[in-house]
């Protein structure tokens, strides 16, 4: 039994985020962090190897930089990195991205027992369409908000939240799973993690190591190739000083909650 | 499956909207997207059309037709009970195939937003999630950004013939927005965030002209790889103060009578479906446990909505939830700095104040 962990680097925009005149994100100003649902997805497989002795692997599609972050993982003690990194690669959209993934993992080769791990969703683009993706193309079946993991022999019981509950379903393997921080803290990076974390394999596909995979089609992938495409970007209006509402308690309490209303608010 | 063609664009005709249901009751979200799709249909000409699946379902179809749907398609199993992505994707995907509708429609709640990827993946298409405003025609959205943006929308060349739906979203917590359209594939696929999109009044008349249609389903138990084992209720936990989307907080105006000032702020998070949390005075004075704190040396929130009752706005506070996208701020003091960055300011007592805006609210959401 093996667990891939898909993660990916992202702009930390907890803190101030800085946009450009022409209204695209000024990452340059920005630090990167390790999309923080994505951490939550490598604890649980850890937590398998810790309990299990199966590998966990990690793999992300990025820049060059991104192998550090793989490295970090593996200090904390992931077993093996992959890095899918090509200029071809860049600015897909989430179908293109599943579909790069996809034929990643499929080279990796995944087969019964085995879990693919996601967060639930990036920070910077909140869709949470990858990991259902992957799913779809590699044909195994998902459950997506996943807050425990239980394994029963080949088939895995995941209690999978709703706004309004949560269900138990069970899955056959291998399978996907999107997982929410229900799942449990982070753990450090170890002593021994980090002297260990460069010694550990770290695998690159590039554009010419994946183009003739089953599961890529060249014309659907990166910028040009992707089915969705931006037909405009902007910055909403500023936020101007507030107002103060002025008038009896009743009427301050109607004109705000008109005011809330016509902004989607409420 | 390999015959579906998705790219000549002329073969794809109509707006579909998923109709979600939970238990053989439709989701508000249903209501919100049916009228949505209306504007949406009603641009192109075209039909809507619900796709509503269940066991036992047919009986809520109409009720959808009040809101603006020409036609609801029923997919009846008792596979399709509880909702499970196989058994959803399948029999939507065929329907799909076979009918090919231009636009689909889906509710971003946790079941949407597991359903839609997986079935553009299957169906070679662009989905674009979490949107919260839709247009056909360029007029209009060109009118939406005149409001919603600060582009020059008059020094820009637009294209007015483009027919292709434009979904926005914000990106990065709302600090940009991005208008996304899939203009290559059919059927263009969003999910929409619930609660946006504003629901039509019911019409009756209309509800009773609906046409409900039971669809043929092809589903059998191998098509299943996931089991629901158990669906299971629960009543809403208290969130912690970082992931919460609404926080009602209290400072040292609640102490003339401190525990009904704590009662109405819980009141009202519940109204919004949001959480309660103190300045630091609060958290001191030990009327609230150290958890509700926010500030420095508390808890740092951005919800979408801050309500600040009775609280002065030392630094320390403000620093912990300045950055919150819609801040109220009730104070009787009106030289109080949390009014410099409260987006609305009332100048008043939160004792007399509240209860008012908890019948507001109430009457707004009921709406």
């Amino acid at each position: 039994m093996k667990i891939i962990v898909c993660v990916k680097q992202v702009p930390d925009t907890s803190g101030k985020v800085a946009v450009n005149p022409d209204g695209t994100l000024n990452r340059a100003s920005m630090q990167t962090i390790i999309n923080p649902d994505d951490m939550n997805a490598v604890e649980a497989a850890l937590r398998f190897k810790d309990e299990t002795g199966c590998k966990v692997t990690v793999i992300t599609m990025g820049p060059p930089p991104a192998e550090g972050m793989l490295r970090e993982l593996m200090a904390m003690g992931a077993d093996e990195g992959v890095l899918v990194s090509g200029r071809e690669f860049g600015g897909s959209d989430t179908f293109a991205t599943s579909q790069i993934l996809a034929a990643a993992i499929n080279k990796l080769g995944i087969e019964k027992g085995d879990m693919i791990f996601c967060g639930r969703q990036a920070i910077d683009g909140d869709t949470a369409q990858v990991g259902p993706q992957i799913a779809e193309k590699l044909n195994i079946p998902q459950v997506s908000y996943v807050a425990e993991i239980r394994k029963d022999g080949d088939k895995v019981v995941c209690k999978r939240m709703l706004e309004d509950g949560y269900m138990l379903v069970e899955t056959e393997t291998p399978c996907l799973l999107t997982c929410i921080k229900e799942l449990g803290e982070p753990r450090y990076m170890s002593m021994d993690g980090i002297y260990s974390a460069y010694a550990k394999p770290l695998t690159v596909f590039d554009f010419e190591a994946l183009k003739d995979e089953p599961l890529i089609e060249v014309d659907t992938i990166g910028l040009k190739g992707s089915p969705t495409n931006i037909f405009k970007s902007f910055t909403p209006p500023q936020k101007g000083v507030g107002v103060m509402l002025e008038g009896d308690s009743k009427t301050v309490s109607r004109n705000l909650a008109d005011m809330l209303s016509a902004k989607h608010v409420l | 499956m390999s015959e579906f063609v998705n790219t000549n664009l002329s073969d794809f005709k109509g707006v579909w909207v998923f109709c979600e249901q939970r238990e053989g009751k439709l989701m508000p979200t249903d209501y919100e997207l049916i009228s949505e799709g209306r504007k949406l249909a009603d641009e192109l000409g075209v039909t809507l059309t619900g796709v509503l699946c269940g066991d036992g379902v047919e009986g809520i179809a109409g009720e959808l037709g009040g809101y603006g749907a020409d036609e609801v398609l029923v997919c009846e199993s008792p596979l399709l009970k509880d909702y499970t992505t196989d058994a959803y994707a399948k029999v939507i995907c065929d329907l799909i195939e076979e009918r090919k509708p231009e636009v689909f429609l889906v509710g971003a709640t946790n079941i949407g937003r597991d359903l839609a990827p997986r079935m553009a993946a299957r169906l070679h298409t662009g989905l674009c999630a979490d949107c919260t405003h839709l247009d056909i025609d360029v007029k209009n959205y060109v009118e939406f950004l005149r409001g919603n943006s600060t582009l020059d929308v008059d020094a820009a060349n637009w294209d007015y013939e483009n027919r292709d739906l434009k979904m926005t979203r914000p990106a990065f917590g709302g600090h940009l927005m991005a208008t996304i359209i899939c203009p290559r594939f059919r059927p263009c696929m969003a999910t929409v965030r619930p609660g946006v999109m504003k629901k039509l009044p019911f019409d009756a008349e209309k509800a009773g002209k609906c046409r409900v249609e039971k669809v043929q389903v092809s589903l059998a138990a191998g098509d299943m790889k996931t089991r629901v084992l158990e669906v299971v209720k629960e009543t809403r936990k208290l969130v912690d103060l970082t992931g919460a989307d609404v926080v009602v907080s209290v400072g040292r105006g609640i102490s003339k009578d401190v525990e009904k000032g704590i009662a109405l702020a819980e009141e009202l998070a519940e109204v919004l479906g949001g959480v309660v949390g103190g300045s630091r005075a609060v958290i001191d004075s030990g009327w609230m446990t150290a958890d509700h704190q926010v500030g420095q040396t508390g808890k740092t929130v951005h919800p979408r909505i801050y309500i600040a009752l009775g609280i002065s706005g030392a630094i320390q506070h403000k620093a912990g939830m300045q950055e919150s996208e819609n801040i109220i701020a009730v104070n009787k003091n009106a030289d109080a700095p949390i009014f410099e960055v409260a987006d609305y300011g009332i100048c008043d007592d939160l004792f007399k104040v509240v209860p008012e805006m908890i019948e507001a609210f109430k009457e707004m959401k009921a709406k």
